[in-house]
């Protein structure tokens, strides 16, 4: 009896979701038709480390994003755009639900993300079956253009670019003689830390790996000492690299430190403290000073901070699609042809993708900074030859 | 795996580890009291114990403490931090004990409710304390600048380090002696062994609890202190892996066993920094974990067994 009431009850549950899909179905469809229409405007998903441990790396990509679409809004009162959040922490396993969400509801017709590579690797093949673009302002993980993958676009230089001048760097401005390498086996750190290794060789003597989480190095900082190395360079982010660092300061370790973009975030210097002085972060992002157009003024101005890491680079991500939306591309298919076929300066970097997603090489930018009385600054522009 | 390094630095990462070690051993020891007594694993001591760093924090931000002060600011900076941090981890412990528990034992909950109401709070200190104080690893001043105080052989031992380890030895010997020769210790071996006979021979079973809770987080506190020296650092979740580790250790020694608690931790610390310094840093929790399951397949009750609990003279 209660076996075939559940049974009932079950069947008429999952009609209701068919017929309610169905529905959303049909409004895709519509809205489809409405593209060509002439009807402008959609609705655009971002994902990212909004909160977590790592936030801090994340946030102006979402600001500049943001200030793109109140940007548009203001100019094309007609156009009905919307940005919606989808907090992930960063963290593969709870971006994927969100990618399962997204990509069902119909309403979504773009996506501007993954910010880290873990969580980008894990859910672009979800967005690419759905027929969503991606355009990703700081998932840097070489792979993830090498998968062949339709969906993923990113108007940021990848990890093979950005090792490569983290070498370029070593070799021409720090010059050391043994190098020690640390990454926190994430895609992203070991992604890097690999690219590095290949640059230089033999001048790297000895590695090891941390894990998230980790406080205490103090086997790492053994192994450096007997290594002898004069530069240590991280692959990973704030939550390890700080203590790390600091305890490998106090430990009386000399050798110079040099991080990647993953680093480039305002709680690395103040978890670090006075240990993070003179240590060097490669970003392919661009000085907020140097970005073009009044962007950093405007955000100045939204949000009474300068722009931060990747605080361009959202706001380019999102004017790729707010220029598309404007040439009246409203449907999934359209978004992604019109993103493939970009070509135009934007204020990090002019922005052309190549076949595989990623930003023309050329027109890759990346700088070394320097962590000085707390602050990040720009130091120099690091050339690729 | 790296042969050369292990064995032409052994005294080092002995050194190391046992450092390491007595900052579980002390963490331990709370967790070791309350299951020796309460047969409760209380898995919110984690959070005792980011409650005392976070105190530590607030104390010497309060104080103006910066790197490396004279010496005079210093001792006041360490009586300071250590008064503030034992009390507000005594003091969360205690509370722990009256919201969390102290209903359920009245009404004869089972375990497992205890289990999941402690797993439950630990969440939400943890979480309370990430919205009030931010995700982000927070920088502690380094008041005490590392110097090495004697070398012998290659093998530097730092003032931290010896610091640590002395003030675990210390505090393990007063809890021991307070335990087995007080009046107090009395009472909370005789509740230990039977809380029913105990509360009939006039012991206030509700005073000896709270006690236990209250002693556990005083030496959290007091590893909380520690470890702000050692490390300089702390964050929200910053009890979870060594709340984990310390109740390994507190197993591997013999839960309920005060000296088996400090055994566990400097032998696990020990193990740790040879196996991250054998492979690489990361293999060190699988390391841990593996010592673990080996020594309890042969000694089920841990290396020194379960004493407190045990009826002994």
């Amino acid at each position: 009896m209660r076996r075939n009431y559940v049974r009932a009850l079950g069947a008429v549950g999952l009609a209701a979701t068919m017929v309610v899909a169905a529905g959303c179905q049909d409004a895709g469809g519509g809205s489809n038709e409405a593209g060509g229409d002439g009807k402008c405007g959609g609705k655009v998903a971002i994902f990212g480390a909004f909160t977590g441990p790592n936030a801090g790396l994340v946030l102006p990509s979402l600001n500049g994003a943001k200030l793109a679409f109140k940007q548009f809004t203001e100019k094309n009162p007609d156009c009905k755009v919307e940005l919606k959040e989808f907090d992930t922490t960063g963290d593969p396993t709870q971006a994927t639900p969100v990618a399962n969400q997204v990509a069902q509801d119909q309403s979504f017709v773009a996506v501007i993300g993954g910010h880290f590579s873990g969580e980008t690797k894990a859910t672009m093949p979800i967005y690419e079956a759905a027929g969503l673009v991606m355009v990703s302002p700081s998932a840097t993980a070489t792979e993830l253009t090498a998968t062949g993958n339709k969906a993923f676009h990113r108007v940021v230089g990848n990890d093979g670019t950005q090792g490569a001048a983290a070498v370029a760097y070593l070799k021409n401005s720090l010059k050391p003689s043994k190098v020690f390498v640390i990454d926190d086996g994430t895609p992203y750190g070991q992604g890097i830390i690999d690219e590095v290794k290949k640059g230089l060789g033999t001048v790297v003597v000895d590695s090891d790996k941390v894990q998230t989480d980790q406080t205490n190095f103090d086997a790492t900082i053994s192994k450096i000492k007997s290594s002898g190395a004069d530069a240590i360079a991280y692959g990973g982010y704030t939550n390890e690299a700080a203590p790390l660092l600091k305890q490998a300061r106090a430990a009386g370790i000399t050798a110079k430190f040099l991080g990647f973009d993953g680093l480039y975030d305002p709680g690395f210097p103040a978890g670090a403290g006075a240990a993070a002085e003179g240590a060097i972060v490669t970003c392919p992002c661009l000085p907020a000073a140097e970005a073009g157009g009044t962007f950093s003024a405007d955000y100045q101005k939204e949000y009474g901070q300068a722009p931060g890491s990747y605080g361009a680079e959202g706001f380019d991500g999102a004017n790729v699609l707010l220029d598309g939306f404007k040439a009246g591309k409203s449907s999934r298919k359209d978004l992604m042809e019109w993103v493939d076929s970009y070509d135009k300066q934007g204020v990090s970097k002019y922005v052309k993708f190549d076949a595989s997603g990623d930003v023309e090489k050329s027109k890759v930018v990346i700088w070394a900074y320097e962590i000085k009385g707390g602050q990040i600054t720009p130091k120099e522009e690091i050339k690729l030859s | 795996m790296n042969f050369d390094e292990l064995f032409g630095h052994l005294g080092q990462h002995t050194v190391d580890g046992l450092a390491k070690g007595s900052i579980y051993a002390l963490v331990a020891l709370g967790y070791t009291l309350v299951y020796g007594v309460l047969k409760l694993i209380n898995f919110a001591h984690s959070e005792v114990f980011m409650v005392g760093t976070f105190t530590v924090v607030g104390v010497w931000s309060l104080l103006g403490a910066t790197d490396s002060p004279p010496l005079g600011t210093l001792l006041l900076l360490l009586a300071a931090g250590l008064l503030a941090a034992a009390l507000a981890s005594g003091l969360t412990a205690v509370a722990v004990e009256r919201i969390a528990y102290r209903r359920l034992r009245r009404m004869n909950a089972p375990p497992l409710i205890f289990l999941i109401t402690a797993i439950g709070l630990s969440l939400v200190m943890s979480e309370a304390f990430g919205l009030w104080q931010g995700r982000l690893v927070v920088g502690i001043p380094t008041v005490l600048e590392r110097d090495v105080v004697f070398s012998i052989g290659g093998t530097d031992v730092t003032n931290t380090q010896i610091i640590t380890v002395v003030a675990a030895l210390v505090m393990m010997a007063g809890l021991d002696v307070f335990i087995n020769r007080t009046r107090y210790g009395r009472g909370v071996r005789a509740v230990a062994q039977n809380p029913d006979t105990a509360a009939l021979m006039g012991v206030n079973k509700d005073r000896v609890i709270a006690l236990i809770f209250l002693l556990g987080g005083l030496l959290a506190g007091a590893a909380a202190l520690l470890y702000a020296l050692r490390y300089g650092n702390t964050r929200f979740n910053v009890g979870f892996l060594l709340g984990l580790k310390a109740f390994t250790a507190a197993v591997l020694g013999g839960i309920g066993n005060l000296r088996g608690a400090l055994l566990g931790g400097l032998l696990l610390g020990v193990v740790e920094v040879y196996a991250a310094t054998l492979t690489q840093s990361n293999w060190e929790d699988v390391a841990a974990f593996v010592v673990l399951v080996v020594v309890l397949l042969f000694r089920p009750t841990g290396l020194l067994g379960e004493s407190l609990g045990r009826a002994r003279a």
